[in-house]
């Protein structure tokens, strides 16, 4: 690892010349968390450098800072030993950077001519937009790769994989000398990682050096010179591939020591709460099932994409599924809409709490009871004096701390914010509770008050689930933890079975 | 910091009276006509109907809609019951008539909306152009004249009250008991501020943005019974612009059209700062022309005084998380 405090002057910088990309430094906040914390590390010319680490590691955010989309909060970038100032991807490509992101956003009425060179667009010699010169050029790369479509096909009508071989032809077009490819294989089918995996090789031939983003042990593995790994924020550690073996980059990804200071307590677990049979729906997920007991916290773990989101939105009637059976109470139940689980007591905390969780301009007292608005009303009109006992009561009860319950929600911290989100599913009185990333963006502080609150509802015996990505906090709080992968359950895990390294091997398995 | 937050949250909330009490003042100074009974009573008159319209628009854009197609539907609606009233002789049929013919655009534009995922804008511009074409076509582009008895909604008045005020302040009323009082009106200000949590909260978006409209639909009937009967005839041309101006009355009032904020007094209070306005630069003489350019400033302003509120307030919070560290 890496520690330079300051820019290298005279004889080091002799020393470093095959040293293209330096990070020095860098860190970066967010409301409440620290994505980075003085990050080095160093790429050098002609080498893949994979980079990996867990859901929120840092990986993502570090390459943004590099492509110019995030402004370091201090730290420095330097190319070829000369500290850059990238304010965006636009400047960032001209440095000979070129990103491909593991989220495609494309425009789905674009042609693939205009897509190819949007940003980029060639110009006659009166400013113009030169459409021929975009049309030649887009023939010959597609003839170059053996595509066989018109220039002037719109990337709607494409699959996934072709539109994201089509971004990585993009980025390799742009003639960098960089190349940061964020899960590039997350959506391609196995032969255009092949194509891909030749596409890289001659691009390192060319000393051009890529930074690669992976999961996959197989794939890092193949492909990787170097290797660094990432952890909550930090750099573990940075080797050559030869010096690393499958299990080491296991333990180094997990690695965060596990403290005890979970508030987790044994309960005696009661009859089935929750049972899901071969829920499927084609595109996102297949053939799941589980069961959830009462007084039972069940976890989810899985990579980002592993598809756990999309069963548990399913399952609260935000989704439709195609086929597959839920029942309550060992009692079959149709969900067709979120007021469907509701009323059947089933309720889901969201990943997204910006989204789906509240309503930001609204204040404190009518985010928490705009789930159970009917239990307030009296000959249609709303009794407003047991409407403000009841809040008052549950955001007590999940201690929010909030100036008064007219306060907008959006003045709240994320914890707090959370908390009222709680405070709103519990005023509907629920058996069931899917908490989808129930501790993501609050403090340390929130997050126990979090864990302390669901051992509190697993002793009034309801049934818990929690997706995570935290894989402490999965083997503290839960009884059981399914894994999923590709949209498929890939194994179900005891409490005597947790490990990270376990979930891991499970999470990262390719059928 | 927590008698700061009540404070601010007290100065936003009332602002947009304190605004109107001290353009009050300064027409009382400015013109020693303008604080008559005869003159305020005529303001009165002069804005109920755009007002009428504004509480509908203030449901609408509370929940992240608008209607464009208020005027044209209350142009409609009103030849309509002008035309009830002519051939039957009762008032009530006259006026119920109205209701439906309003309630029945606006639950096409409810379904263009909510089934059609069409958006508001284009859907109830559609209907702007349809309704007035529909009203045209009724009366073959005709003016109904000799009402009788029909002018008594628009120009009579009830123990020396105008009644256009009355119907003023009842559907005033049903706005500010519609919005606070009920789980419509909740469930309104939380499709507007976030409509994926609001459908993530068990709230029937779709049923409720019908109501909406259907409520709408109501105030606008009611309102083209007022402005037929104040015109002294079924006039398919009339009322044009009407919505614009129930649009201004419920943005200076601050209603935002990011949806979910927004009230029904302060619709109110924005009808009488325009009314004001509008009175005062007649009263004083000023060119009507600079009157319209006047008028439009009004809005630019705000609206710029509700986005800089409202930056401010993402701005403090972003203090605050910066101050606990």
């Amino acid at each position: 690892m890496l520690n330079c405090t300051k820019p290298l002057e005279g004889d080091e910088k002799a020393m470093n010349q095959d040293i293209k990309l330096r990070v020095s430094n860098i860190e970066k906040s967010f409301p409440g968390v620290k994505a980075l914390d003085k990050i080095n590390f160093t790429v050098k010319k002609g080498t893949v450098h994979v980079i990996c680490g867990e859901n929120g590691a840092g990986k993502s955010t570090l390459m943004k800072v590099i492509n110019g989309i995030y402004k370091p909060d201090s730290g420095q970038v330097l190319i070829d030993e000369k500290a850059v100032d990238i304010k965006n991807p636009i400047q960032a490509r001209s440095l000979g950077i070129s990103m491909i992101f593991q989220e495609l956003n494309y425009i789905p009425e674009m042609t693939i001519e205009e897509s190819l060179f949007v940003g980029n667009w060639p110009k006659d010699k009166l400013g113009k937009v030169d459409w021929g010169e975009i049309r030649k050029r887009t023939i010959d790369l597609l003839r170059k790769e053996n595509l066989s479509y018109s220039p002037q096909t719109r990337l709607k009508d494409l699959t996934v994989s072709d539109v994201q071989m089509l971004e990585i032809l993009k980025a390799i077009s742009y003639n960098s000398d960089i190349i940061i490819m964020d899960e590039p294989t997350s959506a391609i089918t196995q032969k255009e990682v092949e194509v891909l995996f030749s596409k890289i090789n001659e691009l390192r031939d060319r000393g051009a050096c890529i930074i690669y983003i992976s999961h996959k042990m197989d794939e890092i593995f193949r492909i990787a010179d170097e290797i660094t790994v990432f952890r909550d924020g930090a750099v573990v550690d940075s080797r050559s591939k030869d010096d690393y073996d499958m299990e080491t980059v296991i333990a180094q990804m997990v690695g965060r020591k596990l403290t005890n200071d979970y508030p987790k307590e044994k309960i005696v677990l009661g009859e089935n709460v929750l049972e899901v049979k071969n829920l499927t729906s084609t595109r996102n997920f297949s053939d799941v099932s589980f069961n959830v007991r009462e007084g039972e916290i069940v976890g989810f773990a899985g990579l980002m994409g592993a598809g756990r989101s999309e069963v548990m939105r399913a399952l609260f009637g935000l989704d439709s599924y195609e086929s597959g059976e839920i029942l309550i109470k060992n009692k079959k139940v149709d969900i067709k809409s979120v007021k469907n689980s509701i009323d059947k007591k089933m309720v889901m905390l969201s990943e997204d709490r910006r989204r789906f969780g509240i309503i930001p301009v609204r204040s404190v007292k009518e985010n928490t009871s705009l789930a159970s608005l009917k239990k307030f009303i009296n000959k249609g009109r709303l009794h407003k004096k047991v409407e403000n006992k009841t809040v008052q009561e549950y955001c007590k009860n999940m201690n929010v701390k909030t100036p008064t319950y007219e306060t907008t929600i959006e003045s709240l911290s994320g914890g707090n914010q959370q908390k009222v989100v709680l405070a709103k599913w519990m005023v509907t009185d629920p058996d069931i509770l899917i908490l989808d990333e129930p501790t993501r963006g609050i403090d340390v502080g929130a997050k126990y008050e979090i864990y302390k609150l669901m051992t509190k509802l697993v002793q009034e015996k309801k049934a818990l689930i929690m997706v995570s990505s935290e894989l402490p906090e999965l083997i503290g709080m839960c009884d059981r933890i399914y894994v999923m992968a590709k949209g498929e359950i890939t194994g179900e895990l005891t409490r005597e079975q947790f490990t990270q390294e376990n979930i891991m091997k499970l999470a990262t398995k390719t059928k | 910091m927590k008698t700061n937050n009540t404070w601010s949250s007290i100065k936003s909330k009332y602002s947009i009276f304190l605004v109107l009490i001290v353009l009050f003042i300064i027409c009382c100074i400015a013109n020693k006509n303008f604080a008559t009974i005869d003159n305020l009573t005529n303001i009165s008159r002069q804005i109920s109907v755009a007002t009428i319209l504004g509480f509908g628009q203030t449901i609408l854009i509370i929940s992240g809609m608008l209607d464009l197609s208020s005027a044209s539907v209350l142009a409609l609606a009103g030849v309509f019951s002008v035309s009830a009233y002519t051939s039957t002789g009762s008032l009530l049929i006259a006026f119920i008539v109205a209701i439906v013919a309003g309630v029945f655009c606006n639950m096409i534009n409810g379904v263009m909306i909510t089934k059609f995922k069409a958006p508001p804008f284009i859907a109830t511009l559609a209907m702007m152009t349809m309704a007035r074409g529909a009203a045209l076509l009724y009366t073959n582009g005709q003016n109904i004249y000799q009402i009788g008895d029909y002018v008594k909604f628009g120009q009579g008045s009830i123990m020396g009250i105008p009644t256009p005020l009355i119907f003023l302040v009842i559907i005033l009323i049903l706005t500010w008991y519609l919005l606070n009082h009920t789980v419509f009106g909740r469930s309104t200000y939380a499709i507007g501020g976030n409509e994926e949590a609001a459908n993530a909260s068990g709230i029937n978006v779709n049923k409720i943005k019908m109501k909406a409209f259907i409520i709408n639909g109501i105030f606008v009937g009611i309102a083209g019974v007022l402005f037929m009967s104040r015109v002294n005839g079924g006039m398919p041309n009339g009322a044009v612009g009407y919505e614009f101006k129930a649009l201004t009355a419920a943005v200076i009032g601050g209603t935002s059209f990011t949806g979910g904020i927004g009230t029904a007094t302060g619709t109110l209070a924005g009808a009488f700062i325009v009314g004001f306005l509008d009175n005062i630069m007649v009263l004083t003489g000023v060119n009507s022309y600079l009157q319209q350019i006047v008028r439009g400033a009004i809005i630019a302003l705000a609206v710029i005084y509700d986005i800089w509120a409202k930056t401010k307030r993402t701005k403090s919070k972003l203090g605050s998380i910066e101050e606990k560290k």
